[in-house]
């Protein structure tokens, strides 16, 4: 289905997220998020260090729990849920990419065993069909297929990063969380993999929520954008709307700070 | 017959009371729950742990004095390890003893299932070392807890993916980890590959029994128990490919044995009864020859 | 032809007499006594005492006798006959202010009341080979002089005096029985330290190292060390009122280590606690360095991966009695096993040889 199919035929929010706050002690994580995410949207969250980008994150992906808010997932409460049925959403229709691949591979298994285990996870049982799909992500994002019995200790970071996109997309899921993933690539390899990000989100109408620092990356993948400051949201609406004529004296400060090349 | 020294000094078969009552009410709960680690409070036995002192608690705890026992290890009555835990139990609990599979009601066991099926009525109680399947791929006792809460086994098949890639084959040939009744992934204790069938619809009552780490777990008479694989590359339950030497069985579980420096070899059936009745029976092997008295 | 080979019974039996006049050895040697070695072998007998979980110096020094001389052997001794024991009632948590000291130093004040007690030490013996000890021969006396009087108060409590440290809250809830039930994680502080005052000494000691060479440091102080009898007391309901069984001979350590604060908190120190059966300072040591360690979480610090910090990998390994069977076991047969492993491997070497013939 393509994108304007997909939004089409839905006017309900895959992600409605309202009130959603975090403390630390006295010191704020985040305070009252309020958005909605549609199918096939990539909203970015966008902010410096501190901002509460990260937390915002961790809340969303059930990796934290909130202190207040909600959060509706496809009209399922998901603050409500149970570890287990939480941890199997994780696994089929959400994905997680880690900002270091690292932490999203399993690095003393193949490129291969990697892909397929989600594939395993939910049941698969035929060899030669999981390895067929492992085989044919890792050319979807870019690896050689002659790499699939290879672990991923022997990748480069730009193939780590991308075997990991690959492992997380396998299932089918509809909504990705994604950190910072081009952190700590070269500024070429960046480029690469966005581009690919770029091209499997439209291709498969992903709903994305993004976190970064690198308004570039946001220009390129996100529909909409989120500013972030100290814990709160000063300013969202269109990425190209917010980046071109931003209107809170911090989103003009970030954006008139990226270098022009 | 028990001796009378030790008679005063023990209660039946060892344990206390109290504690034979812990022991039962985790294999209750063991049984209801096919496949299912139920954690207990291990005793310090005699014999070391890893030496069979799971397998010794069970089985203190479910003899009664009209039972008949038979304990072996790797399939024979005579290696050191059976002779010191029928001695032990001899001692302790005075219970009458035998060699024969189908004559015994309890059966203590390590590394081999015996080969004469088992009939209604029979326990089969396995040692067992190390009772988590995902032991090796996953550390953390938390963590593989929660794996097994939750069906997380996706990390099983993984491996066994991992081995059909680097070796073309799944390269487990014993502590085969299995299914149970669709829910529960078991292990089924150091029993070779071939084994692994005996598991499944069996008449008799199988008890697993580690001491060391302090889990019970049970497969009552009749379970569904299947051994994991892929569609396309199925489960093999294979051994060497020979005849028994002395008695001809084709279909039983053989031990290679070295027989001069050369390099000369033969194949004998791992189950010593199930051999000694063949032979009883008139089956002869390759090498079978009259036994005679007092032969070295 | 090939008889399987029987009389694994006769050879154990056979096995066990020889070891029966190992264990005696030359008998033109006087034998040991039990009571020799409970004198004069007094640290093996604590360490077995402290890792066997049994208080009866005469029942260790025998388990050390017959397993000539092999520790761990006589802890699994000791082990076996403790499950045997009934259990008749729990005892009030020892008072160690009130023991009576034969040893008493800190290393965080130069003096304080009731003074640095070296008494029976090897510290600061110069580890020179005494031959004058293999010529067995008249014991020197040392000399005596009158009892110090006055208080020995806990370190601690002068420190906690002035908020310096942590409080221990005192809990009052039944502590678990790590030999009466299954162990489970993650696990309390009481359920640690118990695990630890049984475990390996030789690996509590390993890890304690570690810490202080930099794998989840703490910065420990000795607060203090004290070595001496307490009285052991336990409620007799028909009574009404707790009565004294007796003494046990313990060692006491409380470290002081790096302080933690936070923006709510003031900083303070924080504390370490170890508690071993008889004089085993190396232990009461180790164990409050291990036990600190693993308080990384409740403090709010840092995992930093360090060995000493991870509580599963302490806690599942310091059980030297599970750790030398399960080591052991390999040496019972696993031909079975091993057989199916040859037959994979020969399938799998002949697939190979196979691939290459048609290669070629």
């Amino acid at each position: 289905m393509s994108l304007v199919e997909k939004i089409g035929t839905t006017d309900t929010p895959l992600l409605k997220v309202a009130g959603l706050s975090k403390h630390y002690g006295a010191r704020i994580g985040c305070a009252d998020v309020n958005f909605d995410l549609y199918p096939g949207e990539v909203l970015g969250i966008v902010g410096e260090s501190g901002s509460g980008k990260s937390t915002l994150l961790s809340c969303l992906a059930g990796h934290q729990r909130p202190d207040t808010g909600q959060i509706a997932y496809d009209g399922r409460d998901i603050l409500a849920m149970s570890e287990s049925e939480r941890r199997r959403l994780g696994r089929t229709d959400w994905a997680y990419v880690h900002q270091n691949p690292r932490d999203g591979l399993r690095m003393g298994v193949s490129a291969g065993g990697n892909v397929g285990e989600r594939l395993m996870a939910v049941g698969a049982r035929h060899y030669g069909d999981i390895r067929g799909k492992a085989t044919d992500w890792l050319g979807r994002v870019e690896i050689t297929t002659d790499r699939i019995d290879d672990r991923p200790s022997s990748f480069s970071g730009g193939m780590q990063q991308r075997l990991q996109i690959a492992r997380n997309l396998v299932t089918g899921p509809r909504l990705v969380f994604m950190d910072e993933p081009t952190g700590g690539l070269d500024v070429s390899v960046q480029a690469r993999l966005l581009d690919l990000l770029r091209g499997l989100v439209r291709d498969l109408g992903l709903s994305v929520v993004i976190v970064t620092h690198d308004l570039a990356v946001v220009r390129l993948l996100a529909h909409r954008l989120m500013v972030m400051q100290g814990g709160r949201v000063i300013e969202q609406g269109l990425t190209d709307q917010v980046l071109d004529d931003p209107q809170h004296a911090y989103s003009q400060l970030l954006v008139s700070s990226v270098l022009q090349v | 017959m028990k001796d009378d020294s030790t008679a005063e000094a023990y209660n039946f078969a060892y344990l206390d009371e109290q504690t034979k009552r812990m022991i039962r009410r985790a294999i209750l709960k063991g049984l209801a729950v096919p496949g299912y680690q139920v954690p207990f409070a291990s005793r310090e036995m005699p014999m070391p742990y890893g030496w069979g002192t799971g397998g010794v608690q069970v089985t203190a705890a479910c003899l009664v004095p009209e039972d008949r026992l038979k304990v072996i290890d790797q399939g024979a009555d005579d290696t050191t390890n059976a002779v010191s835990i029928r001695k032990f139990f001899s001692r302790t609990a005075g219970v009458a003893t035998t060699e024969r599979t189908q004559d015994a009601t309890l059966i203590q066991t390590r590394h081999r299932i015996p080969e004469t099926p088992l009939h209604v009525g029979q326990i089969l109680v396995y040692q067992v070392p190390i009772p988590e399947p995902l032991r090796f791929l996953e550390p953390r006792e938390t963590e593989t807890r929660k794996m097994h809460e939750l069906e997380e086994y996706g990390l099983m098949h993984v491996k066994l993916y991992e081995d059909i890639a680097r070796h073309g084959q799944i390269a487990t040939s014993y502590d085969y980890p299995v299914m149970v009744e669709g829910r529960y992934v078991m292990d089924p204790s150091p029993i070779p590959k071939f084994d692994n069938p005996k598991l499944s619809g069996s008449p008799a009552i199988q008890l697993f029994g580690a001491g060391r780490e302090q889990r019970i777990y049970a497969l009552p008479p009749f379970t569904k128990v299947v051994s994991l694989d892929f569609d396309d590359h199925p489960f093999q339950p294979s051994k060497a490919a020979h005849d028994c030497d002395l008695c001809g069985a084709a279909r039983s579980y053989l031990d290679e044995v070295i027989t001069d420096d050369q390099g000369g070899r033969m194949f004998v059936c791992s189950d010593t009864d199930f051999c000694a009745g063949r032979r009883e029976m008139g089956h002869k092997g390759r090498l079978w020859a009259p036994e005679t008295e007092g032969a070295a | 032809m090939y008889v399987a080979v029987k009389g694994g019974e006769r050879a154990i039996d056979n096995a066990h007499a020889w070891l029966a006049e190992e264990r005696r050895g030359d008998t033109s040697v006087p034998e040991l006594s039990v009571p020799q070695i409970r004198e004069q072998m007094k640290l093996a007998v604590n360490r077995v005492m402290a890792e066997g979980s049994l208080y009866d110096p005469d029942l260790a020094a025998l388990a050390i006798k017959q397993a000539r001389g092999d520790l761990i052997e006589a802890v699994f001794l000791i082990r076996a006959y403790r499950t045997t024991l009934p259990r008749l009632a729990s005892s009030h948590p020892v008072d160690t202010g009130t023991m009576e000291v034969d040893r008493r130093i800190s290393a965080t004040f130069k003096d304080l009341p009731g003074g640095q007690v070296l008494g029976p030490t090897f510290d600061y013996t110069h580890r020179l080979l005494d031959f004058k000890l293999a010529a067995e021969g008249a014991m020197p006396r040392a000399g005596t002089g009158a009892a110090t009087p006055g208080t020995m108060p806990h370190v601690m409590d002068i420190l906690n005096r002035d908020g310096l440290i942590e409080d221990a809250m005192p809990d009052n809830a039944p502590p678990p029985d790590l030999t009466r039930e299954p162990m489970e994680l993650p696990a309390s502080r009481p359920l640690r330290l118990q695990a630890i005052t049984r475990g390996d000494e030789g690996f509590i000691l390993s890890l304690a190292y570690s810490t202080q060479r930099g794998y989840g440091r703490t910065h420990a102080f000795v607060g203090e060390l004290r070595i001496g009898r307490v009285a052991v007391e336990v409620d007799i309901p028909e009574l009404g009122f707790a009565v004294e069984i007796g003494e046990v001979e313990v060692t006491e350590c409380e470290t002081v280590n790096q302080f933690v604060g936070s923006k709510t908190k003031p900083a303070q120190f924080t504390r370490g606690y170890g508690l071993v059966f008889g004089q085993s300072e190396r232990k009461a040591i180790a164990m409050s360095l291990v036990d600190r360690a693993l308080r990384w979480k409740e403090l709010g610090e840092d995992f930093t991966a360090a060995p000493a910090q991870d509580e599963e990998f302490v806690l599942m390994h310091a059980d030297n009695v599970q750790a030398t069977g399960f080591l052991e076991h390999i040496k019972l047969p696993h031909y079975v096993d091993f057989q199916a492993e040859l037959e994979l491997l020969r399938k799998l070497r002949a697939k190979a040889h196979a691939l290459k013939e048609g290669a070629e």
